[in-house]
């Protein structure tokens, strides 16, 4: 490896922790979900890191199957979020409280 | 010089992820999004991890941006982008115990006993032909699981996203 591992994984921890901001402090749905693609980016640099340390390869593979999840997840939360605009007119999550959470 | 490569484009990759959260208006947040992505497939490549660079670059940058900028044209924002503020008040708590969180796990990584030894076997791990062949025998049931599971989402966004007709 180019770096040490170390440094990757903290790269790794301050894009998750950007990401938990982004999820924690704004009020637009679309931002939210950008904030979680950026956690799940940050997972996937992580186990891009530890493939690379440990020479093996099943890192790599559980990258594909994360991408494969964020492309499951964005497109149904990206219907919600179109169907809950088309019903209330808004994406400020301080306006859609039906379930009153 | 690699190294230093390495860590220039971490730090891009930070700025572009801070601008995701802090910029005002989505189509903004979407662009730095995508910049944040190439500087992530290009810490792959560093990594000699070139199929998830490529893939990185396929499927995050071509496919979910796109699908995210079609929404963010579909729903007009231009009010939204008057209405939120960044700064959000009585949120200290939160912020707080991200920034423990992740400070406890960057001292954990740092401050431990034994080093971690560096593993210099060159192999081809990066290699699609390493990837395709665990993907097709180790992994191949996740695989399958994973294709049903894509099946499961398109019927769900159909159902979700038509109009109702009554």
């Amino acid at each position: 490896m180019i770096v040490p591992l170390e440094h990757v994984i903290i790269l790794s921890i301050i894009i998750f922790s950007i990401g938990i901001m982004g999820v924690v402090f704004r009020k637009n749905v679309i931002i939210i979900f950008m904030s979680i693609e950026l956690m799940l980016n940050a997972v996937n640099l992580s186990l891009v890191g530890f493939s690379r340390y440990y020479n093996s390869v099943d890192g790599q593979v559980f990258v594909f199957l994360v991408m494969t999840l964020a492309a499951a997840e964005v497109a149904v939360g990206l219907a919600i979020i179109v169907s809950l605009f088309r019903n209330k007119q808004t994406i400020n999550i301080d306006e859609i409280n039906i379930l009153r959470g | 010089m690699t190294a230093a490569l390495f860590y220039f484009i971490a730090c891009l990759t930070i700025i572009s992820a801070l601008f995701v959260v802090l910029n005002r208006n989505p189509v903004y947040s979407a662009v730095m999004l995508v910049f944040c992505f190439f500087s992530l497939a290009a810490l792959y490549v560093l990594l000699e991890a070139y199929f998830v660079a490529v893939l990185e670059i396929i499927v995050y940058a071509g496919a979910i941006m796109v699908l995210f900028l079609f929404v963010i044209m579909l729903i007009n924002v231009g009010k939204e982008i008057a209405a939120t503020s960044i700064i959000v008040k009585a949120k200290v708590l939160p912020f707080v115990l991200v920034v423990l969180f992740s400070l406890n796990i960057i001292l954990l990584i740092l401050w431990r006993n034994e080093g971690l030894h560096q593993s210099n076997t060159i192999s081809s791990v990066g290699s699609i032909t390493a990837i395709g062949q665990a993907l097709f025998t180790k992994y191949l049931l996740p695989f399958e699981i994973a294709s049903l599971l894509l099946l499961v989402a398109l019927i769900g966004t159909v159902y979700l996203a038509k109009k109702r007709v009554s």
